[in-house]
């Protein structure tokens, strides 16, 4: 990305939501563990279509690819997560509710 | 499921973004899932994840300001520093685990700044999670190119005379950056001096503050 | 200062730790550290291969040409061994 174009740096800043700090949480012990490296999550990051730079936020990049290097170790298939992703959103509407189920 | 201690007050005692109540998104349910299934597969704890969330928050740029604080005043540290900021800072209690530390210096000739173009590398033991616009396209993608205009929207214009130095963080290194020493604290304390270094100075996107602008 | 070198120009697909913008450019050698393991190995479940690690020093005209934003600047970035050649 180094020396294409860009706008100004957008300077607004933001505390970070909870399941951001998880996501943070959840790279940092799965690496540790040896179940993926920061290359590989790199790697996944990297493969993304280029919308999804700007269409996506920082942290929900970081899930999707995380999620996709526990996928490549085995830990979890694709189709596990998707069944567990219908039973979160069907907790509840909200972050909150989804996270007591 | 035990209550989690996180779920109110963020450690700069504002609330969390208001995620608890909007409505869940994709990825974030895709976090949920991810988590509640690493625990039963007994990959790792909710304890495990929150004393992480616990260990990361503990982490703030106090931790960097320390470092440069004592860098300006204990030549024996600084030249630890210079040798090998990894141990040198270890001993101050702060480990930045498997990557290497590099401090680089900034003076009146020459001035710092760091950048990781291809993802968003930070030296988090010290300065906390990097902010938003560390790992925003402009400043990845611009630093590189035109420094000095980036300076520029921080409030930071340079003379010509002193050279701007770009550090591109592309591999195992981070960087913190030692800015240049404020004129008029000769006999300060570490304490007293530590308050003068910001987030932004140990990046390179701003600079220590002056003894006046704490007056 | 150290050795004058040149980064790889070639343009392979995948994961690579050299930023693009420096491909073809010329600078020198401000130190050298490691071996560490080959990130782009790494990052396809490979055993990685221990390079040396180098830390380039460029001059802002050398990357970017005379019309730089500052010509004498400076970018300094970490290039593996095996994208290297001597000028």
């Amino acid at each position: 990305m180094g020396g294409l174009d860009a706008g100004d740096v957008p300077r607004a800043d933001h505390d970070f939501a909870l399941w951001e700090k998880r996501v943070d949480a959840l790279m940092i012990i799965c690496s540790s563990k040896g179940h993926f490296t920061v290359d590989g999550l790199r790697r996944v990051l990297e493969d993304m279509p280029p919308a999804s730079f700007d269409e996506m936020t920082y942290y929900e990049r970081w899930i999707m690819s995380i999620a996709q290097n526990l996928v490549e170790d085995g830990v979890i298939t694709n189709a596990e997560l998707g069944r567990r992703i219908t039973a979160v959103q069907q907790r509840g509407l909200t972050y909150g509710e989804a996270a007591h189920g | 499921m035990p209550h989690d201690h996180h779920e109110h007050l963020s450690p700069s005692r504002h609330p969390f973004r208001a995620d608890n109540d909007v409505p869940l998104t994709y990825w974030q349910a895709m976090e949920i899932a991810v988590r509640e299934l690493l625990i039963e597969k007994g990959v790792t704890t909710a304890a495990e994840i929150s004393g992480q969330i616990d260990t990361m928050d503990a982490r703030t740029p106090a931790n960097g300001a320390a470092v440069v604080a004592r860098f300006w005043t204990d030549p024996a540290f600084r030249d630890a520093m210079r040798t090998d900021a990894s141990a040198a800072t270890r001993e101050m209690g702060f480990d930045i685990g498997p990557m290497k530390l590099i401090a680089v210096e900034s003076t009146a000739e020459l001035h710092n700044i760091v950048v990781c173009t291809l993802c968003s590398c930070y030296p988090r033991n010290l300065l906390g999670l990097p902010p938003d616009w560390y790992k925003s396209r402009a400043y990845r993608a611009r630093t590189v190119r035109e420094p000095r205009s980036v300076l520029a929207e921080f409030g930071v214009v340079l003379p010509t005379s002193t050279q701007v130095r770009v550090h591109d963080s592309t591999a195992d290194m981070r960087y913190i950056v030692i800015p240049a020493r404020p004129a008029g604290t000769q006999d300060w304390t570490q304490e007293a001096l530590a308050a003068l270094v910001t987030r932004d100075s140990m990046i390179g996107t701003g600079l220590a503050k002056s003894p006046k602008a704490l007056a | 200062m150290g050795e004058k070198v040149r980064v790889r120009p070639d343009m392979p697909p995948g994961h690579i730790r050299t930023p693009a913008y420096l491909r073809g450019k010329i600078g020198v050698i401000e130190r050298t550290l490691g071996p560490f393991p080959n990130p782009e190995q790494l990052a396809y479940r490979r055993q990685g291969e221990a390079l040396p690690l180098h830390r380039v020093r460029f001059t802002m005209a050398a990357v970017w040409g005379a019309g730089a934003e500052h010509p004498t600047d400076t970018i300094e970035a970490e290039i593996y061994a095996h994208w290297l050649e001597p000028v």
